[in-house]
């Protein structure tokens, strides 16, 4: 899912347009997988794990179960969103939380778009 | 060129000018808006003949929000809602519209009010709908981050509230209810959900509400998170003779992600209200 997702973002003017600014690193777990998103004024990138000593500013984790009910298309109630997940417990924040929140509509929309991929 | 049969008017409430719409002629219908947004979230219903044929559909933005005024002073001091302020005003507007019997209807912590309402004012009203109703909401994410000065407000507010509705409703009405959000004062989403996940915990309280005196509808979208149908269905248990619906497909703000769908849920209850 992740690999070929900046390609799916770069190329939506419509996601890109809500990154604007954002010049940060993310981490996203799928289960053990790791997933480092370096964004770079809403154009996306993506680094694969495992890795050793890298820096991000936030990081969400989830199981891959959670992440593949997430990516249903269209997601079942309860799997729409990830705060959805959030008030579950079934995934988690971590890192500045700051830069999470000031680009979340950024992050929602990335991280849901494998849906319609 | 269509022109929309509402009419917005200003009114001076508690000392604070008060925006609000309205349409029809009939059983008074009082809207109440989710924390943050404001009587524009109403505008399908307002604009629903089916219904303003018999329904005099009023919604009025709280002050601080939509169009209405904070009060004077409000730079000086950080807003939170509360349970008493909350339902002083709903009756204040009220008793100074000389609205008699009214039906109320509320989503979010407008579907929690309605609540305290029953408990407090059945016999002043006819009839009382809970849109996503739930008794109680703990906090499962900061909700100070929505009012930081490095964080911005309205895109911060709108991603939270996007994430809210159905990915079933239709793009051009969910992004209508982000906007709404967007435009929300500084600290105002955070002010009323100070009530919602802080203060108005009304768990220990809804056994006490008697339908009897007031009837009281619930109706809640399966794709809430925030005011779940299992939150909903909680309080339909405690509270006897609440008529609970699931609504299939629509998200945490009904009438405003998915018009078309919500008045389809509407109307059958309103007809109700209106036979009883």
């Amino acid at each position: 899912m992740f690999e070929n997702l900046p390609e799916l973002v770069n190329a939506d003017p419509a996601i890109v347009r809500w990154g604007r600014g954002m010049n940060e690193t993310f981490m996203v777990e799928v289960g053990d997988d790791q997933y480092l998103c370096t964004v770079s004024d809403g154009k996306l990138a993506v680094a694969t794990g495992p890795f050793v000593m890298r820096s991000w500013s936030f990081a969400i984790r989830a199981k891959a179960q959670c992440w593949e009910k997430f990516w249903q298309n269209p997601p079942a109630p309860g799997w729409h969103d990830l705060f959805a997940l959030l008030r579950r417990g079934d995934v988690k924040f971590e890192g500045d939380q700051r830069v999470l929140m000031a680009y979340l509509m950024y992050v929602k929309l990335v991280l849901a778009r494998p849906r319609k991929a | 060129m269509k022109i929309e049969p509402i009419v917005g008017r200003y009114a001076h409430i508690s000392g604070c000018r008060m925006y609000f719409e309205e349409a029809g002629k009939g059983i008074p219908l009082v809207c109440l808006h989710t924390a943050g947004s404001d009587g524009r979230q109403y505008r399908a219903v307002l604009n629903d003949s089916s219904i303003t044929k018999s329904y005099r559909v009023i919604a009025f933005d709280m002050p601080w929000h939509g169009k209405s005024s904070p009060p004077p002073g409000w730079e000086k001091e950080d807003y939170r809602l509360t349970t008493g302020a909350y339902t002083g005003l709903i009756m204040e507007f009220i008793r100074e519209m000389g609205l008699e019997r009214p039906v109320v209807m509320g989503c979010s912590i407008g579907g929690r009010i309605v609540l305290d309402l029953a408990l407090k004012h059945a016999r002043e009203l006819r009839a009382l709908i809970g849109l996503q109703s739930g008794a109680f909401v703990e906090r499962y994410y900061d909700a100070a981050w929505l009012d930081h000065p490095e964080v911005h407000g309205g895109r911060a507010c709108g991603a939270v509230a996007y994430g809210l509705m159905s990915p079933l409703s239709p793009e051009k009405e969910r992004w209508e209810t982000v906007w709404h959000y967007m435009q929300g004062g500084p600290g105002i989403f955070t002010g009323d959900l100070h009530f919602y996940q802080v203060e108005g915990d009304i768990r220990s309280r809804i056994g006490a509400i008697d339908t009897s005196v007031c009837p009281l509808y619930l109706l809640t979208g399966e794709y809430d998170y925030s005011a779940s149908p299992r939150d909903t269905a909680a309080v339909a248990e405690r509270v006897k003779g609440a008529k609970m619906t699931v609504m299939k497909g629509l998200g945490h703000f009904p009438m405003s992600e998915n018009p078309e769908a919500f008045l389809g849920y509407l109307r059958p209850v309103l007809e109700e209200i209106r036979r009883a």
